[in-house]
């Protein structure tokens, strides 16, 4: 694939600049709970289905993974925190629950209530 | 498209290589395919990060974890605790040589803390093997703005006013020198990049040529553009085949992508860049004699002028420069001549990459802005010197250079007041020595390699190198005299005043610069037959103090040439005329009793 314009090249430039974005660290970051309890719970369904939802709607944010945290109970526990703002922890995260707090929270701001946990001081 | 959540980066410079990360690499795919992560983890080989000592590294990113001194078998660790569990590895990580405290994040190390990191920017942070990670990270977009908008004239005015000086040692004003070359007539013009780094212990451009191989490439079509030239060659040393292979890479995927070619980008500017490899002379790193190798022809320097701006390759304008040279000029486009100014001192602006060796903790690649001391380097930078020895000296510019005293180290690093204090700056080698390392050895050294890569063709260099040496070689063994101080510093001068070449004129500066600061350690070898440091053989003399000496004749039985003598519960004594120097007696004495000076 040849570039013919300084176009081409600006093009070319966009579309790669996904692949180095994990590097660069996004604004907004989701991070999800990988204990043993965590995993033990379906953690990995839910992290995988969070992948997904992020590609499929091609959206820019760091996905981190954390140990447990104590909150054995209510894992898996899904944290997103968006710039600026408070820290949100969902609790009991299922991958169905997945779309809904990408396409509210993550990418709208909305805080999806009934699956919050608790609230970051 | 796949989406990586994390990035592994192992890095592939030289150093980490040769310490194994290809197999680190391997172990980390295969990990990763067991536990099912191969989807979510991209694992990336990178250039050289620059902390050598700590090698083979791994940054897991997006956290910017940092893991040194990795080992195939940490690899299980890294990918079930941190990319599974995401807990950090602590045993893995940077501690702080002082206060043992560990540092997870790559850009918290000490050792990045006062660097400033333009040319290296990419180097560990890409692949070095793919061009869209270059462009991801906006490369190409400098010739993208030149081609696009600006003219010649503009380019090398905007180079003229970066103040961008030579950073292959000579420091010459970069703008000027293609200014030089675009006004000289003759057709068709061609450019050259020096990557023939041979003095001992530089590695910056190799590092360079081998993390981030398409920097020099943008920066060399540029110039290319503003000096009206049509053809390009890479001169890179053989003994790099790293290099080589990742530039020939680059090269290719270039052309591939139409930046290198005919009618790049549309423009109607065409440009081909060929790759020459060396064939093993320090000699064919002096610009005359690289573009005599090009040509074919036996590598040796001529006279100049006619400089290559004006006569160079087949007798037509060629402008050489040092790779990290072409590699600064990217940025200077992209943020402006003013911007690179703004770094630096009044007459030598910008960074310089520094390869940082010898007695030192941190032994590595470090970029730094210019004017920071040399104190600031080898301690805050370098993490000082290691197991409690006294600093002594520090070589900067290899065999060009000059050895600089411990009343040096404040000194600024910039062209000008290096070369007042009687050092280079040199390409950018920077040896640390301590207490421990004889500067008459040092001085030797340095002239031996120098002897050696001598082109022979003018008599100052061919003949005065090997006198001097004699001279070194003289003193070294004890038998040096006064007068041969003055000597050794008359012949010195004639060569540096004489000879064809830089390699002639100034392989003299070791010995120049030795004696003007250490003046009295030459004095010891030759008056009192004596090397401080312990290190010149013949001048050793090893003895045993009587007072530790229990008589056990454990060095009795391991002197090769029974030059001990005493018989049980005797204080021993060690025949200084048979004595051999071997040092077995001193290894073997387990209560300390024999000392060598």
């Amino acid at each position: 694939m040849t570039l013919k314009s300084l176009d081409d090249l600006r093009r070319l430039r966009e579309e790669v600049q996904k692949e180095i974005e994990t590097r660069q660290g996004a604004e907004v970051q989701i991070i999800v709970g990988m204990g043993t309890c965590g995993i033990a719970a379906g953690a990995r369904e839910v992290m995988t289905a969070i992948l997904e939802e992020l590609a499929r709607r091609n959206i820019k944010a760091t996905v981190l993974q954390t140990g447990c945290i104590g909150m054995c109970e209510k894992e898996p526990l899904v944290d997103v925190v968006r710039p600026g703002e408070k820290r949100i922890t969902y609790g009991h995260v299922t991958p169905r629950d997945v779309p809904r707090i990408i396409g509210e929270h993550v990418v709208n701001g909305r805080i999806v209530e009934d699956l919050v946990v608790g609230r970051a001081n | 498209m796949n989406l990586f959540r994390a990035h592994g980066l192992v890095c592939g410079g030289t150093g980490c290589t040769s310490g194994g990360s290809p197999e680190i690499r391997a172990r980390l795919e295969k990990e990763l395919a067991a536990k099912g992560l191969d989807k979510e983890v991209k694992v990336v080989t990178t250039g050289c990060h620059g902390l050598c000592e700590m090698g083979p590294l791994v940054i897991v990113y997006p956290e910017g974890t940092m893991y040194t001194h990795v080992t195939p078998d940490d690899v299980p660790d890294i990918v079930n605790e941190h990319l599974y569990k995401g807990r950090i590895v602590q045993r893995l990580l940077y501690k702080e040589p002082l206060t043992e405290e560990k540092v997870p994040h790559y850009g918290d190390l000490p050792f990045y803390q006062k660097q400033k990191r333009v040319v290296l920017q990419n180097c560990g942070y890409i692949n070095p093997e793919r061009i869209e990670e270059y462009i991801a990270r906006g490369g190409y977009s400098a010739l993208a703005k030149v081609l696009g908008e600006m003219t010649p004239e503009e380019v090398i005015a905007e180079v003229k006013k970066s103040g961008l000086r030579g950073r292959g040692g000579a420091g010459f004003p970069t703008g000027l020198k293609w200014e030089f070359c675009r006004k000289a007539p003759g057709e068709p013009k061609y450019v050259v990049c020096n990557g023939d780094e041979g003095d001992p212990g530089a590695f910056m451009d190799r590092s360079v040529m081998e993390g981030d191989p398409h920097r020099v490439l943008e920066g060399m079509i540029i110039g290319a553009y503003a000096i009206g030239a049509s053809e390009g060659y890479i001169y890179v040393r053989a003994e790099y085949p790293l290099a080589v292979k990742r530039l020939r890479i680059a090269t290719k995927q270039a052309e591939e992508l139409g930046l290198l070619g005919d009618n790049i980008l549309g423009s109607g500017f065409s440009f081909r860049i060929h790759i020459k490899e060396g064939a093993g002379a320090f000699v064919c790193g002096e610009e005359t004699a690289l573009m005599a190798s090009i040509m074919g022809q036996r590598g040796m320097p001529r006279p100049r002028p006619p400089f290559p701006a004006n006569q160079g390759l087949w007798d037509k304008p060629t402008n050489i420069n040092n790779v990290e040279t072409w590699a600064n000029i990217p940025d200077i486009i992209l943020k402006g001549g003013d911007w690179f100014a703004s770094m630096g001192t009044e007459k030598s602006k910008g960074t310089k990459v520094f390869a940082l060796t010898g007695k030192v903790r941190n032994t590595g690649l470090v970029e730094v802005p210019m004017g920071i001391t040399l104190r600031e380097i080898i301690f805050d930078i370098g993490g000082g010197i290691p197991n409690g020895k006294k600093f002594k000296a520090v070589q900067i510019g290899g065999p060009s250079g000059g050895c600089l005293p411990e009343s040096q180290l404040d000194l600024p690093v910039d062209y000008e007041s290096l070369t007042g204090a009687g050092a280079i700056m040199g390409s950018g080698g920077l040896v640390v020595m301590d207490e421990d390392t004889c500067i008459v050895d040092v001085a030797r050294f340095f002239l031996n390699f120098t002897r050696s890569e001598s082109c022979g063709k003018c008599t100052p260099c061919r003949e005065g190198i090997k006198r001097m040496l004699e001279i070194l070689d003289r003193i070294a063994a004890g038998k040096g005299k006064m007068e041969d101080l003055d000597l050794l510093e008359r012949t010195a001068l004639v060569v540096k005043q004489s000879a064809l070449c830089g390699l002639g004129q100034t392989a003299p500066n070791p010995i120049l610069s030795t004696l003007r600061y250490f003046r009295d350690e030459y004095v010891t070898h030759i008056q009192d037959k004596r090397c401080p440091a312990g290190v010149c053989a013949a001048l050793l003399v090893y003895r045993i103090k009587p007072e530790l000496c229990r008589g056990c004749t454990a060095c009795t039985r391991v002197c090769p040439v029974g030059a001990i003598s005493g018989t049980r519960k005797e204080v021993h004594f060690i025949d200084p005329d048979k004595c051999i120097k071997c040092g077995a007696c001193m290894e073997r004495c387990p209560f300390g009793a024999i000392v060598r000076g």
